[in-house]
């Protein structure tokens, strides 16, 4: 019998990996919500840029824990690491959530990273390391991702060939809500891999009845029971066989291996009739699906073994028909590749905007070379080279833009400089004497609140003497000066009326001296709010000459070293991009080539087929005529 | 069994095996070791898009006048945003049409970047128009305008959009 479902037996089933990528509650930090809104739309690279940048300020600020990204820290890590897997950096996925493991965190955002950490290791394919993180989870853990916990230990299990180990987990979560239809078939694959046989067939038609309405969960329990009527043919129990293999669906993602082993089951079990009809609308399906051109075969094949010959011959006669048609088109295809016409079909921004873009290939006439490449588009391998293929023109088509965009930054560089260069010198003539006005003013400011601050604690009245008073007291002074040594009664006379004088105006300073305090404050807060726009305007003066200077000055360098990487980089790129796209089109010919060379095969056979078919049928007829 | 029956059983069981073998290995060895080149040259990339970015904001949009402004729109909110037009001082600045994908985007917690500009220090006016539908399918348009302060650093805005609801108005702004 046909061995490729056991083959998949060893491919369990990973279903979170189609997780969404929406990651968190909405951030308050407005650039990790920006790079959350590109990873939401699938643009990981501009997701990334964005998180990478946010992240190294983060760690440049004075106060992380005033950060807006302080609060986000976390989720941010682990969106990190999540955007990272999607863009298929594996190398660098794990480093941002490892520090969040390393730091000290509450214990269920420790718990929530090793989780996070163990799947990007399974991922990778690292999975003593995955193991090992999940067993660092200790302690209370988010209840959104206990059976995750569990169906990814139960995987790692599965991938390091211990399925023994494996059952616990998976018993588990029989009744998740999540995982119970994925973690069924693992089960049973698990019971498989450990030699219960029994326990696996027990298990595997447990999960090929469990009640389902989502397309992923209908799939697997689809793949339980060709799995099951797999293992039945193989034990030779064909009737037990053809049971489990009608219940897969006819429209699901199994139902064409499904009814090609159908229909040999019933042959095992010599009721040829009823291998017709499964084989009978599998031959009727799309020609180019291998179980369908193997149904091409066997539909006359039991005819032929009905008696019914000339059917036989007739159905064998459209078959070659049909062989020759499919082999002329892969010709077509691997000539076509050969023109580069895949890549170029791939590359198609239309298609690649559509989720199910592997999917559509299939449907444009003009490129008839996807027909035959859907299980090889499908395969992990030749997907990763494909996205990587994809990255690489789409790294390629930003480095060229950003290159032009070099052209642009130099021109706007030297526009600045002609336009400030002629005008600074002059501007910065009168800034200088400017300068040197205002530092003028500062000082004699601060002296006077200086002075205000000293009355306040130590009154002076004659500090408050007015320019008049001031005049009056030096005249005074200066004829007490000068009757000091006079010895006459004129004298002495002027100079009790100096004094007079000096008591008048000692009596005015003293008795006005709060009044003329508070006048003088008053006045020197209108200086402080006039020196305060005066010093903004000095400030915006400031950061606006500094800002002239910083608009052209020291780009130079930048732009030559960015540019010179950007032109390595578009080499590495153009380097790449070519053997990516080689080998992309080697496997794909290979494998039109083997689908051509197996179609050859059926046609040899299906000639041979009719020859003998024609043969019995006019033998039969003979009979017929002459009993 | 016939000589051709067991001819072609042996044919039918062998053939999915041989068909992609040589395809598989291929992928499997070639591409594998082409992939972490293509690690590495994205890594150089996001540094020089990093290093690039640093030098279009100092070059495109100093700090002294430097203004973002962001959108988000809350996670329960089911109307559907068709348009967001950006006014600043009477000017026109920006406006988008979203598509059904940035719709979901925003509804999934993210923020959308609208707008990177500058403007001189002080006092400004943004006005804020945002049409959609509501989840009855009735169409709407609302306008708000808000008045802002710029200071010497960068200033970041967040305007988070929702339905018109009773008595409420459905665009909010604080500051970041």
């Amino acid at each position: 019998m046909r061995l490729t479902p056991i083959k998949s037996i060893g491919l369990t089933v990973t279903a979170f990996l189609a997780t969404s990528p929406a990651l968190c509650d909405k951030p308050e930090d407005l650039y990790f919500g920006e790079a959350v809104y590109y990873a939401n739309q699938g643009f990981y690279f501009e997701a990334l840029e964005r998180l990478d940048a946010e992240f190294a300020q983060h760690h440049e600020v004075d106060e992380p824990n005033l950060d807006s990204l302080f609060p986000h820290i976390a989720d941010a890590q682990f969106s990190l690491g999540d955007f990272e897997l999607r863009y298929r950096m594996h190398h660098r996925a794990g480093r941002a959530i490892s520090a969040v493991l390393e730091g000290a965190v509450d214990e269920m955002v420790r718990n929530d990273a090793a989780y996070r950490l163990a799947r990007i290791q399974f991922q990778k394919g690292q999975m003593t390391d995955a193991m090992h993180s999940l067993e660092r989870i200790d302690g209370r853990v988010p209840a959104a991702i206990e059976d995750d916990i569990e169906f990814l230990r139960a995987n790692i299990h599965l991938a390091e060939g211990r399925p023994a180990a494996a059952i616990a987990p998976l018993e588990n979560l029989q009744h998740s809500k999540q995982f119970a239809a994925f973690a069924a078939y693992n089960l049973g694959i698990a019971f498989l891999q450990n030699g219960s046989k029994q326990e696996a067939i027990a298990q595997l038609d447990r999960a090929g009845q469990v009640s389902a309405s989502d397309p992923g969960e209908l799939a697997i329990r689809d793949k339980s029971n060709l799995v099951l009527g797999t293992l039945f043919l193989e034990q030779g129990e064909f009737a037990e066989a053809a049971t489990h293999l009608d219940r897969v669906r006819l429209d699901g993602p199994y139902s064409n291996q499904a009814l090609l082993s159908s229909g040999w089951a019933n042959v095992s079990a010599e009721r040829l009739e009823r291998a017709i009809v499964p084989w009978g609308i599998l031959a009727e399906r799309e020609v180019t699906d291998r179980a369908t051109q193997e149904a091409m075969l066997s539909l006359p094949f039991a005819y032929g073994r009905l008696e019914r010959h000339g059917r036989a011959a007739m159905l064998y006669g459209d078959a070659l028909a049909a062989f020759d048609g499919e082999i002329d088109k892969l010709n077509a295809s691997i000539e076509s590749i050969r023109e580069g016409r895949f890549l170029a079909a791939l590359s198609r921004e239309e298609i690649r905007k559509d989720k199910d873009w592997v999917i559509r290939l299939r449907s444009l006439p003009e490129t008839p070379e996807t027909y035959y490449m859907m299980e090889l588009l499908a395969s992990h391998d030749f997907q990763t080279g494909l996205q990587n293929y994809l990255d690489l023109a789409d790294l390629r088509r930003k480095l060229h833009t950003w290159r032009t965009n070099f052209d642009a930054f130099e021109d706007m560089i030297a526009i600045r400089r002609g336009h400030y260069e002629p005008l600074l010198p002059d501007v910065d003539a009168s800034f200088r004497e400017l300068d040197s006005r205002i530092r003028l003013r500062r000082e004699q400011h601060s002296m006077l609140v200086k002075r205000r601050d000293d009355l306040l604690t130590t009154p002076r009245p004659s500090l408050l003497a007015t320019r008049d008073e001031q005049l009056v007291l030096a005249r005074i002074e200066d004829l007490e000066a000068g009757l000091a040594d006079a010895e006459s009664p004129l004298a002495d006379e002027l100079l009790r009326r100096c004094q007079r004088l000096r008591g008048l105006l000692t009596w005015t300073l003293e008795t006005e001296y709060h009044e003329r305090l508070t006048a003088f404050d008053t006045n020197l807060r209108r200086l402080d709010e006039a020196m305060t726009v005066a010093q903004a305007q000095y400030d915006q003066y400031i950061r606006a000459r500094q800002a002239a200077t910083h608009s052209y000055v020291g780009y130079d360098r930048s732009v030559q070293r960015m540019r010179a990487r950007t032109n390595d980089s578009i080499a590495t790129l153009d380097r790449l991009i070519i053997r990516q796209g080689r080998l992309l089109e080697i496997v794909a010919i290979d494998e039109l080539v083997a689908r051509r060379s197996r179609l050859e095969n059926y046609g040899d056979k299906a000639r041979f087929a009719l020859a003998d078919s024609y043969d019995r049928a006019t033998q039969a007829q003979a009979r017929r005529e002459n009993p | 069994m016939s000589r051709l029956d067991r001819a072609l059983l042996s044919l039918l069981i062998a053939g999915g095996l041989v068909a992609s073998a040589s395809a598989e290995k291929l992928s499997g060895e070639q591409m594998r070791s082409l992939d972490g080149q293509v690690q590495e040259i994205k890594s150089d990339v996001l540094g020089i898009a990093s290093e690039l970015s640093n030098l279009e904001e100092r070059l495109l949009y100093p700090s002294g006048t430097q203004i973002a402004i962001f959108v988000s729109v809350p996670a329960d909110e089911t109307f559907r945003l068709d348009a967001v037009q950006i006014h600043i001082n009477g000017e026109p600045a920006t406006h988008h049409i979203y598509s059904y994908k940035e719709l979901e985007a925003l509804q999934n917690g993210g923020v959308q970047r609208l707008y990177s500009g500058n403007v001189p220090t002080g006092g400004h006016e943004l006005s804020v128009t945002m049409s959609g539908k509501q989840k009855g399918g009735t169409e709407f348009t609302e306008t708000d305008t808000f008045t802002f302060e710029k200071g010497v650093e960068p200033l970041a805005l967040g305007l988070t959009l929702a339905g018109p609801g009773l008595g409420k108005t459905g665009i909010q702004i604080g500051e970041w």
